[in-house]
């Protein structure tokens, strides 16, 4: 039987209809060879434009279907389920991109249709040789891989351990909690960040559904949606969890300080030491970088002391390996480093501090026990400054937002007032956005009810003056006066950046978008996917984000998750490669062409493992006597759209 | 002959990165010439040598591949690498058959790299407008 194609042609409102004329199009496609219907219609994609579709499939006995719209990205799925339900192989219908890759970026159009008229050609040309093809299926792995235990990858982990998922709970770091376990109180309602943290760390840490894996990293990830299989680097931390106590003997004994990374080096540590009192797991932990018992000829101090014989210098690291059906990415984010701006001192003025260092001071379990004293001298602090956007918004910086700088700042003005109600504070700020539940209303109290002052205007310099104070110099936008503002301490409202690996970018296969973070789907509609089906992404890696909506994208990537794992069977795309035995001569140069070992020789044939492969066609080309095809990409169909492609138009 | 001439240009676009970089160009509404015409294959490495020069007989002017960036950003891990081998042949191939390399253009474009993409395919059609029609 012949084939007896339909060709759907969409206006997308104006976005095709005004470069493309859509009416030549219907003619010109009509004439092509085994096209029987064509149409167009405003809206392709909506209920009245499927059932087009639906229709002529039934009426006219349509074989393939070619819908020439928006990118296969965005619809494909769309139109391919309406043709299944109207009895026709999802397989037989395929979408020409004639919007983003022809209306969108081209003005002339005479021009532009003639392009477009090209790919729906070769579209037409391709699914005629399509063949119906069935979804193979394939069991899934009911495991979760979380990567990054702050707030968003802990919310994730328990969403699905709550639903009976198990999970193996990745954290680079010795304690769980991220950035916000750094955190004093929060917006807007300045709740404590421990006291609503350290309950899900501790539900994180207990649940028989979550594996814990502290001090470990991601070092290797395969296979595909429903079975990846991971390798995981544990690093040793040379106490004992289980049989650690927490007496402090160690650390009275340690003779190593070195700066603490938690306090954001405000404050100093040992080379034994618990991040901070609620850390979890509830262990101190061996920093094997600055210590020096490792070996015990040097030191070994603390083994000796420890009463609960917890502390083994000889643990080694572990390597874990797994299999899991999805993957959810939530690695957080780091401040931008103070020391790259130099007009605000290159971190080395000391009563110049960022804000997460004081977010740090701020904290009941910070370096002053949340009493607002100066780095320098420990003095108390009377007059304080805050700069806003300090390298964000700013091309030689962060180009960008970061969202989340304009509340924290007017909390750290209001906590600074709660501490010090006769003290004195000053915003400088370029604009204040507070888009979010209750942000504008907080905002304003930082001004009617704390007084603090707001000044429009984006400081060009800070320095010392000569009584060793920090002086911010700056213009008042607002009445175009110069100001030189003395103060004893200046906080910079730093940004964001995203805090993922190059080694894990390629592992995961995943693309960054130009700041670096990672790029989802489709910003609206498929906010939380990657492009690699079966890895999800929340919290700041996505984008700059408050803790709000950390928490509620990561309960998003767990439902998403768990559509996954909640199914028995997921089903694995059937474009995939296969051998005609007659022509292959056993030579075994697919097998090496293969990147996932999908391929065998088995009694001198290429034999395909079905579910391997990815049909990306690798061994095709490789071939030397033609013997593999990927299923629904021939060479000859590829041959025909070149010819289309490359005719003379009319 | 037209005062301006009009290359003819095939365009293999991976589908993973430069095929979206090439949607994101159109979101982003960056304009380029309508002489570039796409067509989207899974991965570089699918591209036979073959279809390039198959191009090139049925009067290509010039032929682009769009692929992932080395080292880690291919889809189906090494295609990239497999492609860029083939490039480097196919440039030797061209030259022997009397056409100019520098018609076959690869180059590696991100999904996040709409800019990129119009940004080559604008160059290349340039190019090969200087370069003139390929003589047959």
């Amino acid at each position: 039987m012949s084939e007896r194609v339909g060709v759907f042609i969409c206006h997308c409102g104006r976005n095709i209809a005004t470069t493309v004329n859509v009416e030549k199009l219907v003619q010109e496609t009509a004439k092509h060879s085994n096209v029987v219907h064509s149409e167009d219609y405003k809206y392709m994609c909506s209920e009245i434009g499927q059932k087009m579709v639906k229709d002529a499939i039934k009426s006219k006995k349509l074989t393939s279907v070619v819908v020439a719209a928006c990118s296969p990205s965005l619809h494909e799925q769309t139109f391919r389920k309406a043709c299944e339900s109207a009895g026709l192989n999802q397989f037989k219908c395929e979408m020409a991109n004639i919007r983003e890759q022809c209306s969108w970026v081209h003005d002339d159009q005479e021009k532009a249709t003639a392009k477009a008229s090209k790919i729906i050609k070769s579209t037409i040309d391709k699914v005629r040789d399509n063949a119906p093809l069935n979804p193979i299926m394939v069991g899934v792995k009911k495991k979760c891989l979380v990567i990054g235990a702050g707030i968003a990858g802990i919310q994730a982990a328990l969403d699905l351990a709550n639903a009976g998922i198990p999970v193996t709970l990745v954290e680079k770091s010795p304690t769980i909690g991220g950035r916000m376990a750094q955190l004093s109180e929060t917006f807007p309602t300045l709740d404590c960040a421990q006291c609503i943290l350290t309950p899900k760390m501790a539900e994180a840490a207990h649940h028989p559904n979550i594996q814990l894996l502290t001090l470990s990293e991601v070092i290797s990830i395969n296979g595909y949606v429903g079975n990846f299989h991971a390798k995981i680097r544990a690093k040793p931390s040379y106490v004992d969890a289980k049989a650690c106590n927490l007496c402090e003997d160690c650390l009275e004994v340690c003779p190593v300080f070195t700066l603490n990374e938690f306090d954001k080096e405000l404050s100093l540590r040992r080379a034994i030491y618990i991040p901070f009192p609620q850390a979890v797991p509830s262990s101190y932990t061996i920093d094997d970088s600055t210590c020096l018992g490792l070996n015990p000829l040097v030191c070994g101090k603390c083994v000796e002391v420890c009463e609960a014989k917890a502390i083994y210098p000889d643990m080694p690291e572990r390597i874990i390996e797994d299999d899991f059906g999805a993957i959810i990415v939530a690695t957080g984010y780091e401040a931008y480093p103070k020391e790259k701006i130099g007009e605000y001192g290159y971190g080395l003025l000391e009563d110049v501090v960022d804000s997460l260092q004081f977010e740090r001071i701020l904290s009941s379990t910070g370096p002053t026990g949340g009493e607002i004293r100066r780095p320098s001298d420990g003095k108390p602090v009377e007059k304080i400054a805050f700069i806003q956007c300090a390298g964000s918004r700013d091309k030689n910086y962060l180009d960008y937002c970061s969202k989340v700088c304009c509340m924290y700042t007017a909390k750290h003005a209001i906590l600074f007032k709660h501490r010090v109600p006769q003290g004195e504070a000053y915003v400088f700020y370029i604009d204040v956005r507070t888009p979010g539940k209750g942000y504008e209303e907080f905002y304003q109290r930082a001004q009617t009810e704390h007084g603090v002052v707001y000044i429009k205007g984006k400081p060009n310099k800070v320095y010392l003056n000569r009584k060793g104070k920090p002086v911010v110099a700056a213009v008042d936008l607002l009445t175009d006066r110069k100001i030189e503002l003395e103060a004893d301490m200046i906080v910079l409202a730093t940004g964001m950046v995203p805090t993922l690996g190059k080694e894990l970018v390629g592992e995961l296969k995943i693309p960054l978008d130009e700041n670096g973070f990672v790029q989802e789907v489709h910003p609206k509609l498929r906010p939380v996917e990657c492009t690699s089906e079966g890895i999800f992404v929340c919290g700041a890696i996505h984008g700059p984000k408050d803790i709000s909506e950390s928490v509620a994208q990561a309960s998003a990537t767990a439902s998403k998750a768990m559509a996954i794992l909640s199914k028995d069977m997921i089903s694995h795309e059937p474009i995939v490669a296969e051998v005609t035995e007659d022509l292959c001569v056993g030579c075994g140069l697919c097998t090496t062409a293969c990147p996932y070992g999908a391929i065998n020789i088995e009694e001198n044939k290429a034999k395909i493992t079905e579910v391997l492969c990815t049909g990306c066609g690798a061994c095709v080309s490789t071939c030397p006597s033609g013997a593999m095809k990927v299923k629904n990409f021939a060479d000859k169909t590829f041959y025909e759209m070149i010819s289309e492609a490359t005719a003379v138009s009319p | 002959m037209n005062e301006q001439y009009e290359p003819k240009i095939v365009a293999f676009l991976c589908k993973w990165c430069a095929s979206a970089g090439a949607d994101l160009a159109g979101v982003s509404r960056l304009k380029y010439p309508p002489n570039v015409v796409p067509m989207r294959v899974l991965c570089s490495s699918r591209i036979d040598p073959q279809f390039i020069m198959d191009a090139f007989e049925k009067g290509a002017d010039g032929v682009l591949i769009g692929g992932c960036h080395t080292p880690n950003d291919c889809h189906y891990i090494t295609g990239n690498f497999k492609a860029y081998k083939r490039h480097l042949m196919l440039q030797k191939m061209l030259e022997e058959a009397g056409i100019e390399s520098e018609r076959l253009r690869l180059e590696w474009i991100s999904a996040t790299e709409g800019r990129k993409l119009a940004q080559v395919a604008t160059e290349f059609v340039e190019e090969i407008q200087k370069l003139g029609p390929l003589k047959r």
